[in-house]
């Protein structure tokens, strides 16, 4: 006769308002609206380029080019193939990259060092700088610097020489161009075997110092095996065997520079331009990174006895390094898009070679986009991995 | 024991005996002083200091004598600015800015519909000022009158429509400061919503949903605006039937809003992940559905902490609409560069004048705006504190 008292059942929501139905419904449409676009655009684009008798895929990737390309890292003429001209720009690219990562990071850090100063008029000129930089188009500087600056230099005849057979003119850059010859195997050797073993004294000294608090000369033993050393044998060889490693100077001619190494004024203009615009930026990562590290750090620095040097070098950059890298890498990578800028002044990177010229050239637009986007993405993913690994290597170890 | 093992070591840091103490400081006030303190208080900052001073003799006079001093203010053509005809050193021309200023501003726009673009102007400033002067009444009308009511009435306004008596004016007619300002709002009316709905459904719980929004935004941020404007230039016209043609001006407006969408969307997640779990909760407990809780509690929130972020963004977004140029759209950067070849204005210091003029234009925009986004800055934190 007892009766059970049951819990009353949860009241049945319609499946309308079943969150988890709900979200599958909105999935599925999301779905629908992305494969129909797709499906639309590619079906669009087959009639189109039916229309327009362009041939798909990437075949023409074989085929020969016809175009010349002013700076190439590679050999590299008119009839070399489409693959082999985006190979140039590729590189053309890396090659401004790195110069301009490398440059930006030392312009940056000193600027950004400089805009905390105690010195009121260096902290000054480093904010206006920056203020300045960081507010124009990077466009705008580009072609300040090639147009306004570079192709308004003398010609080869009246070139600007300011010493050790370094010449500037409004063809580029001329600079000794250095040949190697016979021996110099040897000198590049000593300077890796060098490199090495600086790495391992490194380590070697720092292990002692925290084992016994001794400090041991790193900077001047490792100087010692890179440059020294190398420098040496250079002079040893070129006394008993002949100059190993001869530069062939830039002789100015009646018209022209004759010999050399010459940098076209796009890659100079380029390359400036970027490097004076992303230093900006990355000063005011570095201001912020060290603001970031307390005042009681640098205190008992000063404490401990440490002089200001010391103490930026041991205590504060290390700790601010953490703050600083994130926003760093995103600025190496800022830098090596806008590289793409490159077509504006008309330096042959990817963009200019594969979007501009092979693009116009083969009409293949789809094919030439998606290459190219891949490689900046990958790149860019390449580069986000790599400063992931080196953050997480330097993230505070806590307990 | 620790101290005198410690002692007891040759520690290079680690001072053995007490030091002399240091002389009475000097004066510390008055000018001198300052000056002593401040700029030559040591041999290395004596050094750094003359280094500076030096830097900024070769840099400030030649900028001042070509902007001020040589410069030249008025004229009708190049005779004005060659310094063979006048007979001395010549700086910037703005002579030649002052003759050019309706091109650079309007482009080719027909010189009697002019006003139509005024009125665009004086519109923008309206919805501009009510967006971000914080204390404006009725934001949320501003909000409706900006992302709304501005882009209808300004595409009717500047395209004509011969129903309201508005002459009908080619897109390719358009240029100058138009066309830089126009492409960067269309940027920031676009990027704006479609940013707040990637940044939700980048966290959104649906991985469906969560995984096309990451692919967008990572996709578009992993490649350069150039590639992009490049794709919307000559891709569109593929993927759309044949006969569409798109607008050459409208092809970069949709490259703009798809990149800057993407860079809006990470501003926004940031913000959305800077509001307190606490704020989501409360929101659920009281009953709130997905979109009443993300409208009504978390969004004003989270948009009012990323207001800094988002005028960043649309600095960033205001300088890369140059790079239409590339694709030869005629903005203020694409005008100049036509204008100075001009051979009616051919004299040497014409190009450096319209990049001056270029510089300052984005210079005082640019340097605007982020005073704007420090001054609320500094507001968002006072109100933080407690």
């Amino acid at each position: 006769m007892s009766t059970i008292a049951r819990a009353p059942e949860p009241a049945k929501a319609s499946l309308v308002n079943d969150p988890k139905v709900r979200g599958l419904v909105y999935q599925a449409v999301l779905v629908v609206v992305v494969v129909g676009l797709v499906w639309a655009a590619a079906t669009n684009a087959v009639e189109n380029l039916r229309a327009a008798k362009i041939a798909s895929g990437f075949a023409f990737l074989n085929s020969t080019s016809g175009f010349d390309i002013g700076q190439t890292l590679i050999p590299y003429s008119a009839t070399s193939t489409y693959g082999r001209a985006f190979l140039v720009g590729l590189l053309n690219t890396l090659l401004v990259a790195a110069i301009g990562v490398v440059l930006a990071t030392l312009l940056g850090f000193v600027l950004g060092v400089a805009r905390l100063s105690s010195n009121w008029i260096v902290a000054r000129v480093a904010t206006v700088y920056v203020e300045v930089v960081r507010n124009l188009p990077l466009l705008l500087q580009l072609l300040f610097w090639y147009i306004a600056v570079l192709r308004s230099l003398p010609e080869p005849r009246a070139s600007v020489n300011p010493g050790l057979g370094v010449f500037l003119n409004n063809r580029g850059l001329f600079v000794p161009k250095p040949i190697v010859e016979g021996h110099a195997w040897i000198v590049f050797a000593a300077v890796v075997i060098g490199i090495v073993a600086s790495i391992a004294y490194a380590t070697a000294a720092s292990r002692k110092q925290t084992r016994t608090g001794e400090q041991s000369p790193v900077l001047l033993v490792a100087l010692g095996l890179v440059i020294g050393v190398p420098a040496l044998l250079w002079i040893v060889l070129a006394v008993v065997a002949g100059n190993p490693i001869d530069f062939d100077m830039p002789i100015k001619g009646t018209f022209n520079l004759r010999g050399g190494l010459q940098i076209f004024p796009e890659l100079v203009a380029l390359t400036l331009g970027l490097v004076i615009y992303t230093a900006a930026f990355i000063a005011e990562i570095v201001r912020a990174g060290i603001l970031a590290v307390s005042k009681g750090q640098t205190e008992a620095a000063h404490a401990l006895g440490l002089r200001s040097g010391p103490t930026l070098r041991l205590v504060v950059i290390p700790q601010a390094m953490r703050v600083i890298i994130p926003p760093l890498t995103s600025q190496y990578l800022n830098l090596t898009k806008n590289s793409s800028l490159a077509v504006v002044i008309g330096y042959p990177d990817l963009v200019q070679v594969f979007m501009g010229t092979v693009l116009n050239q083969t009409g293949q637009a789809i094919e030439c986009v998606a290459i190219t986007m891949a490689v900046y993405l990958t790149v860019s993913i390449a580069t986000a991995s790599l400063m992931n690994a080196y953050n997480s290597r330097m993230a505070l170890i806590e307990r | 024991m620790a101290v005198q093992s410690l002692s007891g070591s040759s520690l290079a840091y680690v001072q053995a005996r007490q030091s002399e103490p240091l002389p009475p400081p000097s004066l510390m006030r008055g000018p001198i002083a300052w000056i002593r303190q401040s700029l030559f208080s040591s041999v290395s900052n004596t050094i750094l200091t003359l280094v500076v001073l030096y830097l900024l003799y070769l840099v400030v006079p030649p900028v001042l004598r070509f902007a001020i001093v040589d410069a030249v203010w008025t004229g009708a053509d190049r005779a004005a600015c060659r310094e063979d005809m006048v007979g001395h050193p010549v700086g910037a021309c703005w002579a030649f800015v002052v003759d050019r200023i309706g091109y650079f501003t309007y482009g080719a726009y027909p010189v009697p519909e002019r006003w139509r673009v005024n009125v665009w102007f004086a519109m923008l400033a309206l919805g501009v000022v009510w967006m971000l002067w914080l204390r404006a009444p009725r934001r949320d009308i501003g909000a409706a009158y900006f992302f709304v009511v501005f882009p209808v009435a300004s595409f009717i306004l500047l395209t004509g429509w011969g129903a309201v008596g508005l002459e009908p004016v080619s897109t390719a007619f358009w240029g100058g400061i138009l066309v830089t300002l126009l492409v960067s709002v269309i940027g920031i009316v676009f990027s704006l919503p479609f940013g707040i709905l990637l940044a939700l459904g980048r966290r959104s719980k649906l991985p469906v949903v969560r995984l096309a929004s990451v692919i967008f935004i990572e996709v578009i941020r992993g490649v350069p605006l150039i590639t992009v404007l490049i794709m919307a230039n000559t891709m569109l016209p593929l993927f759309l039937p044949a006969g569409v043609t798109v607008d050459r001006l409208l092809r970069p407006l949709v490259g703009v809003a798809i990149f800057s969408a993407a860079y809006m969307a990470e501003v926004v997640r940031g913000g959305l992940q800077a509001v307190p779990k606490g704020q989501y909760e409360g929101a659920m407990s009281l009953g709130l559905g997905y979109w009443r809780m993300m409208v009504l509690i978390v969004l004003p929130q989270a948009l009012r902490i990323v207001i800094p972020g988002i005028v960043n963004t649309f600095i960033g977004l205001f300088k890369d609409t140059s790079l239409v140029y590339v694709i030869g759209v005629f903005d203020l950067m694409k005008t100049i560069e036509s204008a100075r070849i001009d051979p009616i204005w051919a004299a040497p210091t014409v190009s450096n004048t319209g990049y001056a003029f270029a510089a300052l234009f984005y210079f005082v925009c640019c340097f605007g705006m982020s005073r704007y986004s420090l001054m609320v800055e500094r507001k968002l934190a006072a109100g933080q504190k407690r």
